[in-house]
């Protein structure tokens, strides 16, 4: 029986859960019996030995706040192997959720995550404290949601070296910058209707700014290509001062504009900015989609593409991992 | 003897092609033929003329080129030292405020990379203009240099540089 504990119950969290019961058959038919033992969100907690009831937390966290203990009490109390760790993402101090991954790593549990924080600040030594412990760290969910990429260069590139890594790694950017293109609509027009349809946040920064795409190259660079990449590392220049007419005059070279994370190991650059991008080159996509193009000494370019971001997605990356860790005969 | 191979963008008006042709011979050279190609005419109407000559050492050559270029002609490649590598790359913000003209010559003045063609759009005065570059390198070393070098320019005018993706040159 493997003893999962849920923490963090936003939309992640919650879509997790979700999941969880409704293919609760097939994943059980790949790595047999498991229960979530605990959810716990910014406030609260729900705690069963025998398995929480994941529609009654849904209901409940409909309602309002879970109360109980904390997600460090859980944590620390209650005996579990997986902690789903799925708390909102600080790039800059990795909190909360540094806090819980070190603490279930230490305690010998496994863990899955789709935070970026604890990754972006502290990747090696949480893989140093992982492996002393025997346990592993997954984060597919971290990087460009369903585009499986972490697990796909990990074990299907084992063996090629990585070159270089340039991605569309933010789908609010993508989103923006297409519709710019097709409709030569201005940066502000089109930001004020992604908000609209929910694309891009109320405080669109983050995503604008380029700092959620230089979080996710850090993590990348620092698990694919073994660079000691840190946050503050990264050139960073947002989409917020490109201009409708950039496309029009771009378009007339067979060019279009992206946000492209750059990293390269030999020259030890790592950059998120706006760039020309070929019409036929494969890193071209359009709405909120990512894609990665990934260079290697072996197998030549490689190109992933799926959907960045999003309740299922997100959670389709988190149940990879569970099901990589626990998938019968991979794990006593 | 080498046999050189020039390529210049001519004015399509009278008297063009001698302004050309005055400094080979000047310099030594012995021209063999010459090739107008009206078909691949620029945006900005020049025509671009393929001459090649014959010059009993390559450095006289490259005093040919000089003098040309003192000329006002613009030399689009050489068959040696070829202007061989090419891209472009866009600049936005307050591109003319921030002198225009410097930005090219920090370019052009490197002597292996030049600024070939620019297209500008002000939309509105007083909000950034746009414009889109194309600038020519002796080689794909060099035009990261020229790049690099137009990086630092553009971060101290405050203009944002959008790079080219091609995998060939970055």
């Amino acid at each position: 029986m493997i003893r999962i504990a849920i923490v963090g119950f936003g939309t992640v969290g919650q879509g997790f859960a979700e999941v969880l019961m409704q293919k609760k058959g097939e994943i059980e038919k790949k790595i047999g019996k498991f229960s979530v033992v605990a959810v716990c969100d910014s406030r609260g907690s729900l705690i069963d030995e025998n398995g929480v009831d994941l529609k009654k937390a849904l209901d409940e966290k409909s309602k309002g706040h879970l109360s109980g203990k904390t997600a460090i009490d859980v944590i620390e109390s209650v005996d579990f192997d997986c902690l789903v760790e799925v708390t909102t993402t600080d790039v800059y101090t990795g909190e909360p959720g540094l806090t819980h991954i070190k603490k279930a790593l230490k305690s010998g549990r496994d863990v899955i995550t789709s935070n970026k924080g604890p990754l972006i600040k502290s990747y090696f030594e949480l893989m140093n404290i992982a492996e002393r412990n025997g346990v592993k760290l997954m984060y597919e969910a971290t990087v460009g949601g369903a585009m499986p990429i972490i697990k796909m260069a990990k074990n299907d590139l084992a063996g090629s070296e990585i070159i270089f890594i340039k991605g569309v790694l933010n789908g609010t950017c993508n989103y923006i910058l297409s519709r710019m293109e097709q409709e030569k609509m201005t940066y502000l027009q089109v930001l004020s209707e992604a908000q609209e349809l929910r694309i891009a946040e109320a405080d669109p920064s983050y995503d604008v700014e380029g700092i959620d795409s230089a979080g996710k190259l850090v993590i990348l660079a620092s698990s694919l290509m073994g660079m000691e990449a840190r946050f503050e590392d990264v050139e960073v220049t947002g989409i917020t001062n490109v201009t409708p007419e950039a496309f029009e005059m771009a378009g007339s070279k067979n060019y279009t504009i992206r946000l492209i994370a750059e990293a390269n190991k030999e020259r030890k650059l790592l950059r998120v900015s706006p760039r020309l991008v070929p019409t036929y080159h494969p890193l071209a996509i359009r709405g909120t989609m990512n894609a990665v193009m990934i260079r290697t000494d072996l197998a030549g370019d490689v190109v992933v593409m799926g959907r960045g971001a999003g309740k299922y997605e997100t959670a389709s990356a988190i149940l990879s991992d569970l099901i990589e860790l626990y998938k019968t005969g991979s794990k006593a | 003897m080498p046999v050189i191979s020039i390529v210049v963008e001519l004015q399509d008006k009278p008297g063009q092609l001698l302004k050309a042709l005055e400094p080979i011979s000047k310099g030594g050279g012995n021209i063999l033929s010459i090739i107008h190609k009206r078909d691949k005419m620029t945006p900005l109407k020049r025509v671009p003329v393929e001459i090649s000559f014959y010059v009993k050492k390559q450095e006289s050559a490259l005093g040919i080129i000089e003098s040309l270029k003192r000329e006002g002609l613009s030399v689009k490649s050489f068959n040696e030292i070829r202007l061989l590598a090419t891209t472009t790359v866009m600049i936005i913000g307050h591109i003319v405020k921030t002198d225009l003209s410097d930005t090219i010559n920090r370019i052009d003045s490197t002597g292996f990379a030049e600024v070939v063609d620019m297209e500008i759009t002000m939309p509105e005065v007083n909000k950034p203009s746009t414009a889109i570059i194309t600038i020519s390198a002796t080689g794909n070393k060099k035009l990261e240099e020229a790049l690099g070098l137009l990086k630092d320019v553009c971060r101290d005018k405050n203009l944002l540089m959008i790079e080219p993706v091609n995998e060939e040159i970055s």
